[in-house]
């Protein structure tokens, strides 16, 4: 459903972040995105969620050219996703229910029908009772909750999550996880940037590690259990 | 359907909300539409019903019919029954060479000149006073009596009315062209502030658009905003506009009752009104939606 050839990636003024990378994503799967601070991580996933676009190279999302697809069209790809930016990108003037509802403004979706997925997300991950609250007075972890249940109210079919647990600690860390995986099992396309796999994984996974650009690693790993 | 609604009554009910908090700019914003837009209605009011005034004055234009010296008994009553069935004519009266030479020598300093002629050169006349006030008609009723059989002279004495007329065309196109240079100002004053806004939701506009916004969804509330600020803007002038007349007519009143006038200004009729309120509407949208494909213009460059 996702397909890389060949794809090079060359940012104005910058050196290549991609070079030749080629892979299959299946749906259903659940992709660790590996590799040191610059690898080009964070580049992958923006273009598979088609906020970049490759320099060379085809990107296929389900057998659409992003490269080709129509600047109209875009929008309407990228409802498909939903993301966990690196940096969140939560609104910081908005409230935590405005920060969830804005997936599904965009999607067309308000009033009634909003407010029960919005407080669903929210519940799902655990904010519900900070509806009202700013984002700038949630801690670190609880940013993070959000910033996912803005990714999955819009329930997207593929879930993309740069960093997640970057500095949570285990326990969070782990919980988040779990709750990346409890995605997966209901037939969501997960796909996970981190530095480190963690060691205890649930399910097969398949593994890209990119170094330097360059994708050094495409392998799948059989689900441990604990 | 419903969801159509919705996606235009969301971002609206979010205007408002902002509009609110935001009162006092919001306040001043329509102010200085309103201001702005009041100057051309209340010249076109005035014109308007200068018109009208010209319109109200006694001495209408008249057309003299001099007639022919040798004119037939036939041809006189033929023009008597033309003028009483031209529906363009308002009324007339016969003057014939007799009264008129009797007038003349009534005349003081004239007398020496009736006394100095032993024949009476005078024509009989009609004096014909048309229903309308438009040169044209005007013209064209004089052109049409020229030709009449033993009509001499068909004089029109629309010469001042045409000048009037010509005045207040003139007027009617300079505030055509002070409207379009207002739109330009207030276009650039709507857009200014739209711009503000854009830049302060910058953020909002930039995560929206990475999780799937169309321009549509982006541009929607500013289109309300501008628009909302037109309405405002376009009430603020019609209450002013209200206003002035009030004011003017309160004064006129007197002046008018002296000169046993009823003359008034005229309250702008719905339809006026409606163009008011509408144009300020479109004005605004259009403001905001200049500026706000500008700004995603320049969005769009800086990412992708
Ligand atoms: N918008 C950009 N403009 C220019 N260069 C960029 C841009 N984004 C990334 N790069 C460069 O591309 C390379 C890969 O960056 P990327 O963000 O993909 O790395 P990463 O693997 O996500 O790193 P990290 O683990 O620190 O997030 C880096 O060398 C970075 O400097
Ligand atoms: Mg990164």
């Amino acid at each position: 459903m996702i397909k890389f050839d060949q794809v090079s990636k060359r940012y104005p003024k910058s050196q290549e972040a991609l070079k030749n990378v080629s892979f299959d994503i299946e749906q259903g799967e659940f992709v660790f995105v590996t590799g040191h601070s610059g690898a080009g991580k964070s580049t992958l996933l923006k273009l598979i969620a088609a906020i970049e676009k490759p320099t060379t190279g085809t990107v296929l999302i389900g057998n659409q050219n992003i490269s080709k697809l129509r600047k109209a069209a875009i929008p309407y790809l990228r409802r498909k996703f939903g993301v966990i930016f690196q940096d969140h990108k939560l609104l910081y003037d908005r409230n935590c229910y405005e920060n969830v509802a804005l997936t599904l403004y965009i999607n067309g979706v308000t009033g009634n029908e909003a407010a029960k997925r919005v407080r669903a997300a929210l519940d799902k991950v655990g904010l519900l009772n900070k509806e009202k609250a700013m984002p700038i007075t949630l801690s670190g972890g609880e940013q993070q909750r959000l910033a996912i249940a803005r990714a999955v109210v819009g329930r997207p079919a593929i879930l993309i999550a740069d960093e997640p647990t970057g500095n949570l600690d285990e326990n969070y860390a782990s919980e988040i996880m779990a709750f990346l995986y409890a995605f997966q099992q209901v037939g969501v396309t997960v796909i996970v940037a981190t530095h480190e796999i963690p060691d205890v994984v649930k399910t097969p996974v398949k593994v890209l590690s990119l170094q330097h650009g360059e994708l050094t690693l495409n392998s799948m790993t059989k689900g441990m259990t604990e | 359907m419903k969801k159509w609604i919705n996606q235009h009554l969301h971002p609206l009910k979010t205007v408002l909300t902002r509009m609110k908090r935001n009162f006092i700019s919001t306040l001043m914003m329509c102010c200085v539409m309103g201001v702005t837009l009041s100057l051309p209605g209340v010249l076109y009011i005035i014109i308007d019903n200068l018109g009208k005034l010209a319109g109200n004055v006694q001495s209408e234009p008249q057309i003299s019919l001099f007639l022919k010296l040798d004119i037939s008994k036939e041809s006189l009553a033929n023009i008597e029954k033309q003028l009483k069935s031209n529906p363009d004519v308002s009324n007339y009266h016969f003057e014939s060479k007799d009264d008129a030479w009797q007038e003349l020598k009534k005349n003081a300093g004239a007398s020496d000149v009736a006394g100095l002629l032993d024949k009476n050169p005078l024509p009989d006349a009609y004096f014909v006073n048309p229903k309308s006030i438009d040169p044209n008609t005007i013209n064209r009723l004089q052109s049409q009596m020229q030709n009449w059989e033993g009509v001499e002279l068909a004089q029109a004495d629309a010469n001042w009315v045409k000048r009037l007329d010509t005045v207040l065309k003139l007027g009617k196109k300079a505030i055509l062209i002070l409207v379009v240079l207002l739109a330009f100002a207030l276009i650039a004053v709507i857009g200014n502030t739209i711009r503000l806004q854009i830049l302060t939701q910058r953020e909002e506009i930039e995560v929206s658009k990475l999780i799937g916004a169309t321009n549509n969804f982006v541009r929607r509330p500013f289109l309300y905003a501008g628009a909302m600020y037109g309405l405002g803007g376009g009430i603020a002038a019609w209450i002013i506009l209200v206003g002035i007349i009030r004011l003017f007519n309160f004064s006129v009143v007197e002046i008018a009752d002296l000169y046993a006038s009823n003359f008034r200004l005229e309250f702008p009729s719905l339809t006026v009104s409606i163009v008011i309120i509408l144009s300020a509407i479109s004005l605004g949208w259009l403001a905001s939606f200049i500026t706000v494909n500008r700004a995603l213009s320049q969005f769009e460059k800086n990412t992708t």
